[in-house]
C-alpha cells in the first residue's frame, strides 16, 4: 500500500578526485514509498536545483537492473538493505518513516571516487578487455543441437553471465578483491564450447589484469556472494581458481 | 610456473597448502599428546616421544614443518597487507552490514596470531628445553619398547609439571579454541583455494572442516585441562 515518508539523508559530496570529500544532510518530506531509489535521489536533486545547489552525481542507465552502471552503498550495503537487487530495483518501501539513510559511494582503492557518489569502475573494462571475450567469429546463431551442450553446463554458464558488472563485489570485500566479478566472466566462456578453446589464457590474462590493478586477493569470506544483485556463486571462484592453477601447472 | 607465486591466486595458493600441511602435522601431535590420557605414569607417552625424537622420517619433517610455519606467517602478513591497501583508506560510515559471513573469515589474522603467540609459549617449554637446553625433570627413565628395557628421557614428567600450572592451561586452552576457529573457516577455504569446491562440496567442506576444527581445538584443549585436574602427583 502506498505510503508517505519523511526521511533524512547523509550524503557523501566530493567535488573531484582530489577532494577531502564531506558529508552533507538533506531532509525530503512526503516521499512515497512506491518510488524507487533513484526516484528519490532525483526528488533530492530536483530539490537542491530548486534551492540554487549543486545536485549530488550519481551513476544510473537502464534503471531496470540489467545494465550494472546504478552503484551506490546504502545504509552498510552495496546496493541497500534488499536482497538480490540493484539500487535501481530499490524501493522505497524498505525504509521507514523518519529513517536516516547514509549514502556512500562504492569504497575500493581500484575503484577511485570520480565525484560524490561516482566512481571510477573502468578497471572491470580493462580486465575484460584483458581477456573477457571470444576471440573468433562464431558466425550466425548455428543450429541448436549442433553443439550439444550439458544442461546443468548451460545453466550455470547462464548463471555466470548474469553477472551485470556492477561492482557491488568489490565494494563489500574487505580484501577489495575482484574475484566474484573476474570468476564470473571466466566462467561463462569456460563452461561452454565456443570459450573453452581460449579457456587457459583467458583465466591468466584476467587474473593477472586484476592482480595489476591492485585488486585485493580473495579469502573466501562469501561478502561478495551475499551482495551480489545477481546471485553470482562463489563456487564460480574455485572455478576460477582451478582454471587458472591448472593454466599455470600447464605452463 | 615461474610467476605463479607472483599472483594473487599463486599466493593463496601457498597459504592453501601450507595450511593443510599444519593440519596434518596437528593430528600426528595430537595423536601423541592424546597419550597423556593413559593412566600409566606417562610410559606409553615417553615411549611415543622417544620415537619421534630418534626416528630419521621425524628428523627430517621437523625443519618442513618450521619452514611451513615460517611461509603460511609470511604470506599471511604478505596477504593481509596486500588486502588492507586495495581496500583502501576510508572506511564505510554506515559500517558493513552485510549478513552470513563468519566471523572467523574476517579475523582469520587475529585468530592466527593467537595460534602464534602459543606457538612461541610452546616452543620454549617444551622444544628448547627438550632440545636445546635441557631440564632436570627429563631426567632419565626406563621403560619397556617392544619388550626391550630402553633408556629414555621424561618428557612426560616435564608435560606433566608444566600442565600443573594452571596460567599455561588457561592460555593453552584458549589458544587452542582459537585454532579451532581459525580452522573453521581455514578448512573449506583451503579447498575452495585449489579450485576443489562447487555448490555441492562446499557444504560437506564445511561439515568436514568443523569437525576437524574442533576435534583438533577441543582435542588439544582437553588434555591439558585434564592433565591439570586428574594427573597431577
Ligand atoms: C597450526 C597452525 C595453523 C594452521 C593449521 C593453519 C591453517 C590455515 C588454513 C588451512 C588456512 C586456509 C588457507 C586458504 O584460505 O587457502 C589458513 C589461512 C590463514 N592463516 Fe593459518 N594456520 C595456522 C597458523 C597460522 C598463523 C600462526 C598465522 C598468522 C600469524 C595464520 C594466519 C592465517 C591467515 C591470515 C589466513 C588467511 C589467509 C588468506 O586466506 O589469504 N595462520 N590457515
Ligand atoms: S559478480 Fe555480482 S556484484 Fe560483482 S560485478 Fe557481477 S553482478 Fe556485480
Ligand atoms: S541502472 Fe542499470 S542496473 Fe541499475
Amino acid at each position: 500500500m502506498e505510503k508517505f515518508i519523511n526521511i533524512t539523508l547523509k550524503v557523501w559530496r566530493q567535488n573531484g578526485p582530489k577532494d577531502k570529500g564531506r558529508f552533507e544532510i538533506y531532509k525530503l518530506n512526503n516521499i512515497t514509498t512506491d518510488s524507487s531509489f533513484l526516484e528519490m535521489m532525483d526528488i533530492l536533486n530536483e530539490q537542491l536545483i530548486g534551492e540554487g545547489k549543486e545536485p549530488v552525481a550519481f551513476d544510473h542507465d537502464c534503471r531496470e537492473g540489467i545494465c550494472g552502471m546504478c552503484s551506490l552503498y546504502i545504509n552498510g550495503h552495496p546496493h541497500g538493505p534488499d536482497d538480490d537487487v540493484t539500487t535501481c530495483q530499490l524501493h522505497m518501501r524498505k525504509f521507514k518513516d523518519g529513517e536516516t539513510i547514509t549514502i556512500e559511494p562504492w569504497r575500493s582503492a581500484a575503484f577511485p571516487v570520480i565525484k560524490d557518489l561516482i566512481v571510477n569502475r573502468s578497471a572491470f573494462d580493462q580486465i575484460i578487455a584483458s581477456g573477457g571475450y571470444v576471440s573468433v567469429s562464431t558466425g550466425g546463431v548455428p543450429d541448436a543441437n549442433a553443439i550439444p551442450i550439458p544442461k546443468a553446463d548451460a545453466d550455470e554458464a547462464m548463471d555466470a553471465a548474469s553477472c551485470i558488472g556492477c561492482g557491488a563485489c568489490v565494494a563489500a570485500c574487505k580484501n577489495g578483491s575482484a574475484m566474484l566479478f573476474v570468476s564470473a566472466k571466466v566462467s561463462q566462456l569456460a563452461l561452454l564450447p565456443q570459450g573453452r578453446v581460449e579457456g587457459a589464457r583467458r583465466a591468466k590474462a584476467m587474473v593477472a589484469k586484476m592482480d595489476e590493478l591492485g585488486f585485493g586477493n580473495c579469502t573466501n569470506t562469501g561478502a561478495c556472494e551475499v551482495e551480489c544483485p545477481k546471485g553470482i556463486s562463489l563456487s564460480n571462484i574455485a572455478r576460477l581458481n582451478r582454471e587458472f592453477l591448472c593454466a599455470k601447472l600447464q605452463d | 610456473m615461474s610467476n605463479l607465486f607472483c599472483s594473487s591466486v599463486g599466493k593463496k595458493l601457498v597459504m592453501s597448502i601450507s595450511g593443510l600441511f599444519l593440519i596434518m602435522f596437528l593430528f600426528v601431535h595430537l595423536l601423541l599428546n592424546s597419550f597423556l590420557l593413559i593412566p600409566d605414569g606417562g610410559e606409553m607417552y615417553n615411549a611415543g616421544a622417544h620415537f619421534m625424537a630418534t626416528n630419521p622420517m621425524i628428523k627430517v619433517m621437523e625443519p618442513v614443518l618450521a619452514i611451513g610455519f615460517i611461509v603460511h606467517i609470511v604470506y599471511a602478513l604478505i596477504l593481509s597487507h596486500q588486502n588492507a591497501k586495495a581496500r583502501g583508506n576510508v572506511a564505510y560510515a554506515s559500517g558493513n552490514k552485510t549478513q552470513g559471513v563468519s566471523w572467523m573469515s574476517k579475523n582469520m589474522l587475529i585468530l592466527g596470531v593467537t595460534v602464534l603467540a602459543f606457538l612461541v609459549l610452546h616452543i620454549a617449554h617444551f622444544w628448547v628445553k627438550m632440545k636445546v637446553t635441557g631440564h632436570d625433570l627429563l631426567a632419565h627413565t626406563t621403560i619397556k619398547v617392544g619388550g626391550v628395557e630402553t633408556e629414555v628421557e621424561n618428557a612426560y614428567a616435564l608435560v606433566n609439571y608444566t600442565f600443573s600450572q594452571l596460567w599455561v592451561v588457561i592460555v593453552y586452552a584458549i589458544a587452542a579454541i582459537g585454532l579451532a576457529y581459525h580452522l573453521m573457516h581455514g578448512f573449506w577455504s583451503a579447498f575452495q583455494t585449489i579450485g576443489f569446491s562447487n555448490n555441492v562440496w562446499r557444504v560437506r567442506l564445511n561439515i568436514i572442516g568443523a569437525i576437524v576444527a574442533w576435534v583438533v581445538g577441543l582435542g588439544f584443549a582437553i588434555i591439558a585441562v585434564a592433565q591439570h585436574l586428574f594427573f597431577q602427583a
